[in-house]
């Protein structure tokens, strides 16, 4: 099983360039102090230095800081903030959507209206007003994006355990006189997990996106660089200094992208069945 | 069996190859055969077997690339069809050929209307205009005998039941006047006596069009049924092929008669059963209503599932609940079994009332009455091993890990696989081989009493039979009592003391095996009987000794 | 038709139990948000005016017990107040309404644009399954799905106006031109392009790909062979057999995304200077200016709901078999 799926895997061009692209920034992020151990809000040179300066490889900002340090040391910033708050959606998710699938009648509807109301405001308005009357912080984005996140995720496996509840094999757990806990912990979720896998690892790349969104909006945490922040303050100077925002967004680029590579890859690799479509049978 | 100069169709050496990797390079081997005006040719043969490519590859439907003629010709009317440019082929598609297939469910557009569907045929390849569309869609509408033409004709499909939309399906192919109709296991998807009034249609439409069938089935009754001649196909070659009378009553292929002899029969010598004791289980009056499609603001309907069902099982007896789909035989079983809640009357279990016991006082009872499934690859978590499927039950009631694995062992032997077995994982087993894993689970609580929810249907004829011998050799062996669920009354005849008719959440009639099928009392059980395909038909006497071996040596099974 | 009247009936019953909701969340916000809900309402500017935040205590009756307070607020917002704003002098609800326009007009086209062009891109992949078409195609959908809007917007910036001077950079229309007429139209159209552009981008890909795999999907069911076998041509089984029931998850989407839209028009109107509410509120998040901030965050909630009510009537047009459920 696991050797087929690193076969499949592998055998899958973009999803094998995403994971090669996700480690570099991960390395990145892990290695930033090593890297550019000076803190990337120190001003280092003149301001406005276009790329291929002296010293700086990317150019220096308005107050003549390094953009290469700000991207290398905003990477922390992005990952931190896009694998908590999935981590966080991901469990609000998955508990309320195997409750509701599982489940059932009141509590299937009482679980899905809520995560209805929760689909319906608009995620991205709903993270702005979150983060803005409670104060923008690590822990305030986290938050924000996670409450905003999870909606799809309740969805998708609410799905599989309501399909999975009526499976032979867990009808057969209850005969056999298994528990309610061990029947959801150990006959359903294993078996719902690989959809799920896919769907967080693209709630991640979401999450990223947001993340730096809000800090494009000054939403950031103050006291961490992070690449929406760094294109939001310099976009009035596009005109002068293209470079400010430019190399922040293909970072931002690169990085959903590498994310969403992979999930493509897992995708494919963890539902054979559907990968082969288009294929023949 | 005609010569290919009369034959409407005439296939040679036809072969079609499947992608690398595959389990096997060719899904269709040299097969050769043809068809005449007013011949019905039955393509016979087990999943895999290749029959169904063979009428893709005729109807061009082949998921191209990846699966492609390999070789070969199919002339219809003398016109090879392999070579032929598109627009022609395309052409000969709508007027030549005409093809149903086994999902009636899914074969028709559900978002257009059933005249539309009818009338697209006609007005790619006929001359009608809008006026002598519909009046042909009408006609064809009555021809395959639906109701209300004039309504039907704007329905959408959803709102028309299984045998309806064959019949839609039918008239589309029809609709041209081909001069041939293949089709692809129409009927299989269907309850009998829907199959009989498909059978019926198509050998009506067949004489008065004068069309040659290209009929494809698993089911050696209805080749009995309607074939003028047979084709038996086995891993992609056609390893049998001659007239319906000696196919059917001289077969020389082994496979062939193997087939035969799987096919399920009433067998006469079974003795009635005679009850001794006090009845193990009794329902009394079981009811239960199931609320379907309500929601917010949305009251739904009711749908009663099973209403004032009584029935008794006594030690060592096989009740057979035999129904269409429908008729609640399983929502029947599930309440036993305790899977549904009982919405009135008792099901008494040795004195003790199921119906009302919370989940925790209904626990020591899930020992007693056990359930096998029906499909083999739903039944058992992919994720784990089969000793620890097979040992759940004993380990959630105390049984230490490894007497549990021990005894899962000495189970896997029981029901005739080996033991070593209890190692893999189920994706490794064929479905006959998962269909005993799952039995040996059922055992190994040591029930008293075993739900079998439709345990064969999902299998080939030849296993089938295997695992009918099982579960008939295992009970006999353990004194268990049975509830046996199916839906088809050959296969019921075969294992069942007692039968239980049911239909529409009642149970119409309730009698001895032998009484239900010599002297049927109620309406429902004569149509029922009379629906069972191939009746005029004997299996060879040689055959059913073929099967009396090897019902004496369960343990030794092909794999 | 009786039917549909009934249907929207019903969901319109829906909508508002859902708005109650929206409203009671908001509710919430103002009461969690940390230090005195009176002086956290009236915003930096607004909180050294003594008499504006006693004004705002009595408004929100904030002396009353909890449940009144709720009351109070919840009535007043189904009433169409949405509160004052004290840097701008004026009421919310009359602030937003004026600016509702020109978001509708920005967000409805990128829409259209992303599911016209995602529907069409989408289709054109699936037929060319494994060639360098749907190479082409399912490449531009992966980046533009990764790639954040307001960089987006940015960069199209950097090429179309100060690189090429080809579009017009931000603003609804040229100011002081006086443009009428037609002249208006192509002038405000001319500064639609960039930010449609903008925010349709990302939506497009989703559509694409999900048209993409959904007509996959389709193209081998039985009904797709039926049609086949009565020798209809490959271009009419596409549309009118695949394309057809391939849509219908599309739109289902489509309804659900409905919120991200308008949520991602506050970046949109951000970056393009457009006058609408998304920029209202990107003014208000200056000044933390929470009265309007929480107005538009309920204005856009109706907004969701007016659009999925839209989208699922749609549905009920193009599936004959949603009537039944």
């Amino acid at each position: 099983m696991s050797r087929d799926f690193w076969r499949a895997f592998a055998n899958n061009y973009g999803a094998v360039i995403g994971l090669a692209l996700l480690l570099a920034v991960v390395l990145m992020a892990a290695f930033a102090d090593v890297i550019y151990p000076r803190s990337p809000w120190s001003m280092v040179t003149t301001p406005f230095q276009p790329p291929l300066s002296d010293d700086v490889l990317l150019g220096s900002d308005t107050l003549g800081r390094d953009i290469a340090a700000g991207i290398v040391h905003g990477s922390r910033v992005s990952l931190l903030i896009g694998l908590t708050s999935s981590a966080v959606a991901l469990f609000i998710g998955v508990t309320l959507g195997a409750l509701a699938g599982y489940f059932g009648g009141w509590v299937d509807d009482a679980i899905m209206r809520f995560t209805e109301l929760f689909q319906t405001i608009p995620n991205f308005v709903l993270a702005v007003v979150l983060v803005a009357i409670f104060t923008p912080s690590i822990g305030s984005l986290v938050a924000a994006i996670a409450i905003v996140s999870w909606p799809p995720l309740a969805r998708l496996a609410r799905g599989e355990f309501l399909s999975l509840r009526s499976r032979e094999f867990v009808l057969a757990a209850v005969t056999t006189g298994q528990s309610t806990t061990r029947i959801i912990l150990r006959e359903i979720l294993p078996n719902s997990l690989s959809p799920i896998i896919v769907a967080a690892s693209l709630t991640v790349a979401t999450a990223i996106l947001l993340e730096s969104a809000l800090s494009f909006l000054g939403l950031g945490d103050p006291n961490m660089m992070s690449w929406g922040y760094m294109i939001g303050a310099s976009r009035t100077v596009i005109r002068q200094a293209w470079w400010m925002s430019f190399f922040p967004g293909i970072a931002i680029l690169i990085t959903v992208l590498a994310i969403n590579l992979v999930g493509e890859g897992l995708n494919d690799a963890l539902n054979p069945k559907l990968a082969r479509k288009g294929r023949g049978r | 069996m005609t010569t290919s100069e009369q034959a409407v169709l005439a296939l040679r050496d036809l072969s079609v190859s499947l992608p690398p990797g595959g389990d096997r390079p060719l899904a269709v081997d040299q097969v050769t055969f043809s068809v005449a005006r007013e011949e019905i040719l039955c393509i016979v043969g087990e999943s895999g077997s290749g029959k169904s490519m063979v009428a893709h590859a005729i109807m061009g439907l082949l998921p191209e690339p990846y699966v492609k003629v390999a070789g070969g010709s199919a002339r219809l009317n003398g016109e090879n069809l392999f070579t032929m440019s598109r627009a022609r082929q395309r052409a000969v598609r709508g007027i030549g050929m005409g093809m149903i297939f086994q999902e009636p469910m899914t074969a028709l557009n559900p978002l257009m209307r059933v005249g539309e569907q009818i009338e697209e045929a006609l007005k790619l390849h006929s001359r009608l205009d809008s006026r002598g569309r519909r009046a042909r869609v009408l006609e064809l509408l009555q021809d395959v005998g639906l109701p209300n033409p004039g309504d039907l004709r704007r329905s959408y499909p959803f709102r028309l039941s299984g045998g309806q939309r064959q019949r839609v399906m039918i008239a589309i192919a029809l609709a041209l006047e081909p001069d041939l109709l293949i089709a692809d296991e129409p009927t299989t998807a269907l309850d009998v006596t829907t199959q009989k009034q498909i059978l019926d249609l198509i050998r009506k439409v067949q004489t008065a069009c004068g069309m040659g069938v290209i009929f494809i089935t698993h089911d050696f009754g209805v080749v009995a049924e309607i074939a003028t001649s047979v084709a038996v196909m086995q891993h992609g070659k056609c390893v049998e092929y001659g007239s319906a009378d000696t196919v059917l009553n001289r077969p020389e292929h082994p496979y062939t008669r193997e087939l035969i002899a799987a096919v399920p029969h009433y067998i006469e010598h079974r003795e009635d059963f005679t009850p001794k004791g006090q009845a193990l289980l009794k329902a009394e009056a079981v009811r239960k209503v199931f609320r379907v499609g309500s929601g917010f603001l949305r009251r739904g309907r009711e749908l009663v599932a099973a209403d004032n069902v009584s029935l008794s099982i006594h030690p060592g007896e096989t009740v057979g609940v035999v129904g269409e789909s429908g008729s609640g035989k399983s929502t029947l079983g599930r309440c036993i079994v305790g899977l549904h809640k009982a919405d009135g009357g008792r099901i008494v279990f040795q004195g003790t009332d199921l119906v009302g016991l919370s989940r925790k006082r209904f626990r020591p009872f899930r020992k007693d009455v056990q359930m096998i499934f029906q499909d083999p690859y739903a039944s058992l978590n992919p994720r784990y091993r089969v000793a620890d499927i097979i040992s759940q039950g004993p380990i959630a009631f105390g049984t230490p890990r490894k007497q549990a694995h021990a005894r899962a062992e000495e189970l896997l032997e029981l029901v005739g696989l080996d033991p070593s077995a209890a190692r893999r994982f189920p994706h490794e087993f064929s479905g006959g081989q998962r269909q005993r894993i799952s039995i040996a689970r059922a055992l190994a609580l040591d029930p008293k009493l075993l739900i079998a929810d439709e345990p064969v249907s999902a299998l080939d004829v030849s296993v089938q039979t295997q695992v009918l011998d099982l579960l008939d050799d295992i009970r006999h062996q353990l004194g268990l009592s049975m509830l046996f669920i199916t839906h088809d009354l050959r296969v019921a005849a075969q294992v069942c003391d007692t039968i239980a008719v049911m239909q529409t959440g009642r149970i119409v009639e309730l009698g001895s095996c032998r009484d239900v099928f010599s002297r049927p009392q109620h309406e429902y059980t004569r149509t029922l009987l009379d629906a069972i395909p191939g009746q005029g038909w004997e299996i060879p006497k040689d055959l059913r000794h073929l099967r009396a071996d090897r019902a004496r040596r369960p343990r030794e099974l092909s794999q | 038709m009786a039917k549909i009247g009934l249907f929207l009936a019903r969901r319109l019953v829906k909508a508002a139990i859902i708005l109650f909701f929206i409203v009671l969340i908001n509710f919430a916000l103002i009461r969690a948000a940390p230090g005195d809900p009176a002086s956290v309402m009236a915003g930096e500017a607004g909180a050294s005016d003594e008499r504006y935040v006693e004004l705002l205590r009595q408004r929100f009756g904030l002396d009353e017990p909890l449940h009144t307070q709720m009351f109070i607020y919840v009535t007043s917002v189904f009433q169409g107040d949405l509160g004052y704003s004290y840097r701008q002098g004026r009421n919310v609800s009359a602030l937003i309404l004026e600016r509702l326009p020109a978001t509708l007009l920005l967000t409805v086209t990128a829409f259209v644009f992303a599911l016209a062009m995602g529907v069409l891109l989408g289709t054109l992949a699936a037929m060319k399954v494994g060639r360098w078409a749907d190479t082409a195609i399912t490449t531009l959908a992966l980046i533009s799905y990764a790639t954040p809007l307001f960089w987006l917007g940015l960069m199209l910036i950097l090429l179309f106006s100060v690189q090429l001077g080809w579009l017009p950079s931000f603003g609804f229309e040229s100011v002081g031109a006086g443009f009428t007429g037609i002249d208006r139209m192509l002038d405000v159209a001319a500064h639609m392009v960039l930010p449609v552009l903008t925010l349709g981008l990302f939506y497009m890909a989703v559509y694409t790909r999900l048209t993409r795999s959904s007509i996959l999907e389709i193209h081998d069911m039985d009904f797709v062979k039926t049609a086949r076998s009565k020798g209809v041509t490959e271009g009419k089984v596409m549309v009118f057999h695949v394309l057809r029931n391939a849509i219908l998850p599309v739109i289902t989407f489509a309804g659900f995304q409905a919120g991200h839209l308008i949520g991602g028009s506050i970046l949109v109107e951000t970056v393009f200077a457009w006058p609408g509410i998304g920029r209202l509120a990107f003014n208000a998040l200056l000044q933390r200016d929470y009265q309007v901030l929480l107005g538009v965050f309920v204005v856009t909630s109706i907004l969701v709901l007016l659009f999925n009510i839209i989208t699922d009537l749609l549905y009920t047009i193009v599936d004959p078999r949603i009537e039944v459920e």
